[in-house]
């Protein structure tokens, strides 16, 4: 095979502060906002939520946001480079953090194509009224049982043919980089997805039991701020609703220009992640009021949330709801811009490692990677078993992928290597908002303390009950037997060599940055730099 | 809806939106230096 074509030497980058903001908060606002949230907000006490909610937000949103900014924009690399630089023995937690990328990728592309035929089925009513669950499990997903026949290798093309497209749609914007793909991209689909998003409210506002859908969602249950469970869940959310510590923010970090507020960025994200969420938490519950009242039911007995509100509930809605049509298109469609901007920088956080480590060019990189996911994404969630290892990766890789990796970081960075006051710095010199030992108390003290109580809950309740009731095999296959690879994996990658021609031993950019900020030379690139200076002299 | 639901859905809405136009203010009063590196390139 012919080598790629060697690429720039220069790092991409976004197009400006306010583009790298849209596509943080592109990133940050995912299914997860619209369709987790509302009920996560609802179970943790409607309106008393707030409280843990902000408290998360402040205390462990934020800071880790910082955290993953600083390690991308000071060591200015993709996971495993910035990992890298700032000492080689942290370099398989950036690798870890990759292929945690890879197995949310591969589902999360299904979720959209899902969303994306939803789209299309809610301008026709193509389920028909009354028989929107059938028609999702049986009729759409034609689902199986992984306990009967195994993972299933049976083809269901209404799933198959528009994952296809999905993949295209975001291998495409990955080809055309960080500045016309990616930058371009949230450039259009953030503007819109708020403006459809807006819409959907207003509409779901005037929809009759709308006031008791709001009324369910922000009536305080103050006693259950007495329940810690209530906080780890408001500290969990924040956790996965932010994108952090799985490399996006690293990635994206890495592509900002050297004088770029970032403290200042990151609080503009956190909060307009949050910003959405409300809004999500409004529009959703008034249209379940809707559902309630009109099933003559209570609140509490439609509210629901993942994939049974989207698919189950929201069709239903849809079908009972004067111009429900458009509310199904607005809510699907939404999911698909969602969707779509969040999966491109999962993508990107992939892309950007291979591209770090091998020194090829973008589009060859994107190609390597890209086509072998599309392949294994089509072949495990376009047959009728899908919805079962989704479920199960899903479950598995958010608590033993994310939050473990989340937990060893910030241990190996705060305590292992001591890297945070450097981060700090880094941070203080180029931001408007300055953080001081209250973010290093943050995130050295209370994010691990958090993390670990997370973590053991999950352990916990994984090894108690088998998850899902799906069959033994099956469990440890896709959801231990999954983590377990991650971290193996990760460790592996770490140990293969990094050719002369990828960024780790050849980067003019960073040697520059590096001298500019009156840094230590790189131990890699700048050794490289005094040879070949000494070998033209 | 009960006046303590919607006194929550008041302070919601306040400190979260309100966070957020704070960040923009925020930034909008530090604006990003221009042409102190050069341009990064375009793949395509």
């Amino acid at each position: 095979m012919t080598p790629p074509a060697a690429p720039s030497t220069r790092r991409e980058a976004f197009g400006s502060r306010n583009v790298f903001i849209l596509s943080a908060i592109g990133s940050a606002v995912g299914l997860g906002n619209i369709w987790r949230f509302p009920y996560v907000a609802y179970e943790g006490g409607g309106g008393a939520f707030l409280i843990p909610y902000l408290c998360a937000l402040l205390t462990a949103g934020v800071p880790l946001l910082f955290f993953d900014y600083a390690i991308g924009h000071r060591y200015r690399g993709s996971a495993p480079l910035a990992f890298r630089r700032l000492h080689r023995a942290a370099e398989p937690l950036g690798w870890w953090q990759v292929l945690i990328c890879v197995v949310i990728s591969v589902y999360y592309a299904v979720i959209i194509a899902w969303s994306a035929m939803y789209t299309w089925f809610s301008a026709q009513l193509t389920w028909g009224k009354g028989n929107e669950n059938d028609f999702f499990f049986v009729d759409f997903l034609q689902m199986g049982d992984v306990a009967d026949g195994g993972v299933s290798t049976d083809f269901v093309p209404q799933v198959g043919v528009p994952l296809i497209a999905v993949w295209l749609v975001v291998i495409a914007i990955i080809c055309l980089g960080v500045k016309r793909g990616i930058g371009a991209a949230n450039m259009v689909l953030m503007p819109l997805l708020t403006v459809m998003f807006v819409v959907l409210v207003v509409q779901s506002l005037f929809l009759p039991g709308a006031l008791d859908g709001l009324n369910a969602f922000f009536t305080p249950n103050w006693q259950a701020l007495a329940d810690p469970a209530v906080w780890a869940s408001a500290y969990g959310h924040i956790f996965f609703s932010l994108s952090v510590a799985f490399g996006i923010m690293v990635t994206y970090s890495s592509y900002l220009k050297r004088k770029t507020d970032l403290t200042g960025s990151g609080l503009v994200v956190a909060f307009a992640n949050s910003s959405f969420e409300i809004l999500a938490g409004i529009g959703v519950f008034a249209a379940l009021g809707f559902m309630a009242a009109a099933q003559g039911t209570e609140v509490a007995g439609v509210a629901t949330s993942g994939i049974g509100l989207a698919f189950i509930a929201f069709p239903t809605i849809v079908s009972n709801a004067a111009g429900g049509s458009m509310i199904g298109v607005l809510f699907f469609g939404a999911l698909v811009f969602a969707g779509v901007t969040s999966l491109i920088s999962i993508l990107e956080v992939i892309v950007a490692a291979l591209q770090d480590k091998l020194g090829w060019s973008r589009i060859a990189t994107t190609l390597v990677v890209s086509i072998p996911l599309a392949i294994i994404s089509m072949a495990l969630f376009s047959t009728t078993t899908a919805l079962a290892v989704l479920d199960t990766a899903d479950a598995f890789v958010n608590a033993f992928g994310i939050m473990a990796v989340a937990f060893v970081a910030v241990i190996v960075v705060a305590w292992v290597l001591h890297k945070l006051p450097t981060l700090q710095a880094h941070l203080n010199q180029r931001s408007s908002f300055k953080i001081g030992t209250i973010w290093k108390l943050l995130v050295g003290v209370l994010a691990p303390i958090v993390l670990g109580y997370l973590l053991f809950s999950e352990l916990r309740s994984k090894i108690t009950e088998p998850y899902g009731g799906y069959p033994e095999w099956f469990i440890w296959v896709f959801g231990w037997g999954m983590v377990i690879v991650l971290i193996v994996g990760g460790v592996l990658l770490s140990l293969l060599p990094w050719s002369t021609k990828s960024r780790a031993k050849q980067d003019p950019d960073y040697d520059e940055f590096l001298e500019t900020e009156g840094h230590e030379p790189d131990p890699e690139t700048g050794a490289l730099r005094t040879i070949d200076t000494e070998a033209g002299r | 809806m009960t006046p303590t639901a919607l006194v929550m859905m008041a302070i919601a809405m306040l400190t979260v939106w309100g966070g957020l136009i704070a960040g923009i203010v925020n930034l909008a009063k530090h604006p990003e230096e221009e042409g102190h590196e050069p341009q990064p390139p375009v793949e395509l």
